[in-house]
């Protein structure tokens, strides 16, 4: 599956596409068959509001919730791996 | 030190407010991103893997104790209470947003700082001997010149659409501690015969194309310096590649040419050139040097102190990290941003603080930003040594390691950096931890950790250098050596296959086996590396 993932423009937070709405946490991201993936960037692309707006490989987390595949997005998800104290609650990146 | 005056306050004030404008745009929608980008990184914002960045100019690694303080009071204000000084003397934020960053920069004007040329494919921030003016073995005070060269390349139109970004270091010192030949152009100020010239070298830079820059002059008098860059970058600006960014830095250029028939090329250039009232008058050299003048030092000071010898760690401390004044009486004091535990280069509001108040206290308001990311207090009376390491004590920052094992540099890696592959900053904490409790034995060890090819970390210049690649998915680190980014300049070698990250730390512990085992007196790890060449690390390593 793949999540789809970007920065809000106006602040630059790392975002997640939960379905109706973007959210700063990953627990919240919904799982996107690639199809419905690559329709989603194109129409947020056009609102401008999200910048570097991807399609990401993710599995299943056990207990549910995605995993992003690569550590890229996992700190991207957590925070900067050696700043535990900056992390964001309830993530993360291994 | 150069006080910004109303021109320098003019364009970073108009600056600010174009950008504001440009900010307000793009938050209603008006600008769209493909048009907004090339804007916001002419004004050093980047989108990181968290944030926005913003990289902020530090001129040739030069800064107020006021200038700090603001630096400290940004961090607090707009980012996360820190900031990262990086390998090429400047400051990045990593947590700023886009709607307060002009607000940010306002507030940075106020002090005469900014980030204009931190980004894009122009001239950026000058770099230059951090010892500048205060060095014992300086042959001519770097900084007017970098001051030259900064109003000189500030908003340059002829240079601000350059094939790539360009980097010129300047210092004046027979040690180079400016990584001269690692950029596109590197200056070493010199007299010969009672006249002030300059050493050329062009074409060096690291990447993914490391080279060193080859001497295209021995000695360029003074007066000629800017024309000659200026023929540098018209050479440059019109025959670098254009057509792949991996072939456009000039020294692409310089190996396709050759050092010599480049230098031909610049010096037909020069002779074009050279008269038409490029070169700063020298009234207006001196001028500038004016404001590099002495601070008031005293004079007749006692040029020793006492060090209690019942404080061993001031003893360490003062034999690592103070180096001598060329005024009897002083000292210049490094200030280790590598403690136990911490990210190398990163320091908090408060700490940049507290050397700002050092600063003021104990070196005439300077402080110095190393391209090693470790900070300076150029000015130091021999006398106070004792009470600025109790008071670096104080906030964690009395580390004694200056240039050992766990003085690493280090790139922000997969921590922070879009560009990265593998993280750079856990294998530097790892590799710090490990050494730490035999570096003093080891004497200088320059290790170097990057993140991605790019270079950020130095890994090509390091005595060891760590690079860090995406490997089918996972972080894999190659383990280069033999580099050097001072006056013995070298470039790393890449060892063999590369490693897991803990994999790498062993494969340095049994590097550094062989060197002592293998030492001779007095000698470096470079120097026995360069003695016995690869075969005996490589067997230890893979063997």
């Amino acid at each position: 599956m793949k999540l789809l993932t970007g920065n809000r423009v106006r602040t630059g937070d790392v975002v997640w596409w939960a379905g109706d709405r973007w959210s700063t946490r990953l627990a919240e991201a919904v799982g996107l068959e690639p199809a419905e993936g690559e329709r989603l960037l194109a129409e947020q692309a056009a609102h401008e509001q999200v910048n570097d707006l991807a399609l990401v490989d993710a599995e299943p987390r056990p207990g549910g919730g995605w995993r992003p595949v690569h550590i890229r997005e996992r700190i991207r998800a957590y925070g900067p791996t050696v700043r535990p104290d900056l992390a964001r609650e309830g993530e993360n990146w291994r | 030190m150069y006080r910004p005056d109303e021109i320098d306050r003019a364009i970073v004030d108009a600056r600010v407010a174009e950008f504001r404008d440009q900010v307000a745009r793009r938050l209603s929608g008006e600008l769209d991103e493909d048009h907004f980008k090339p804007l916001r990184l002419k004004n050093g914002l980047y989108l990181q893997l968290h944030a926005y960045m913003l990289r902020v100019a530090i001129p040739y690694g030069v800064l107020s104790a006021e200038q700090l303080r603001m630096l400290a009071d940004v961090a607090r204000r707009y980012d996360r209470g820190y900031g990262h000084f990086t390998t090429r003397q400047n400051i990045q934020f990593n947590w700023v947003k886009l709607e307060e960053a002009p607000d940010l920069l306002a507030d940075l004007a106020r002090v005469g700082l900014h980030a204009i040329q931190t980004s894009g494919n122009c001239v950026r921030n000058i770099t230059s001997d951090p010892y500048a003016g205060a060095a014992a073995d300086e042959v001519v005070d770097p900084r007017p010149w970098a001051e030259l060269l900064r109003q000189w390349s500030t908003l340059h139109p002829e240079f601000s659409y350059l094939p790539r970004k360009f980097k010129i270091a300047i210092t004046g010192a027979p040690v180079d501690r400016a990584a001269i030949r690692f950029h596109d152009i590197g200056l070493e100020l010199r007299r010969l015969e009672g006249r002030l010239g300059l050493k050329v070298y062009v074409g060096g830079g690291m990447g993914r194309t490391p080279m060193l820059g080859a001497c295209i002059r021995d000695f360029l008098p003074a007066e000629e310096f800017l024309s000659y860059c200026e023929a540098i970058l018209r050479v440059y600006n019109r025959h670098g590649r254009r057509d792949n960014i991996h072939k456009a830095r000039i020294k692409i250029l310089v190996q396709a040419l050759g050092a010599e028939q480049f230098a031909a090329e610049v010096e037909r250039e020069h002779a074009h050139l050279k008269g038409q009232g490029i070169d700063a008058p020298w009234g207006e050299v001196e001028r500038i040097a004016a404001h590099f003048t002495d601070p008031p030092f005293t004079l007749g000071l006692p040029d020793d102190f006492r060090v209690d010898a019942l404080d061993p760690g001031l003893e360490r401390w003062v034999a690592r990290q103070v180096m001598r004044h060329r005024v009897p009486g002083y000292r210049i004091v490094n200030v280790s941003l590598k403690p136990p535990g911490g990210i190398p280069g990163d320091a908090s509001a408060e700490q940049m603080e507290a050397i700002a108040e050092l600063a003021d206290a104990y070196s005439f308001g300077e402080v110095r930003v190393t391209h090693a990311q470790n900070l300076v207090l150029p000015h130091v009376r021999a006398i106070d040594i004792p009470a600025v390491y109790r008071a670096l004590m104080q906030v964690g920052l009395a580390e004694a390691n200056l240039d050992l094992a766990s003085d690493i540099i280090c790139c922000p890696g997969l921590d922070y950096c879009t560009l990265a592959n593998a993280r750079s900053i856990p294998v530097a904490q790892a590799l710090a931890d490990r050494l730490r409790p035999i570096e003093a034995e080891l004497g200088e060890l320059k290790i170097k950790v990057s993140g991605c090819i790019n270079a950020c970390g130095h890994h090509h210049a390091g005595h060891i250098g760590i690079l860090g690649v995406d490997r089918k998915g996972t972080e894999n680190y190659q383990l280069l050596l033999g580099g050097s980014g001072a006056e013995d300049a070298s470039l790393a070698q890449i060892l063999g296959p590369g490693f897991t990250a803990e994999g790498v730390v062993e494969a340095v512990a049994r590097v550094v086996d062989v060197y002592r085992r293998e030492r001779a007196a007095g000698e470096r790890f470079l120097d026995t590396y360069r003695r016995l060449g690869p075969a005996p690390f490589r067997e230890a390593v893979y063997g």
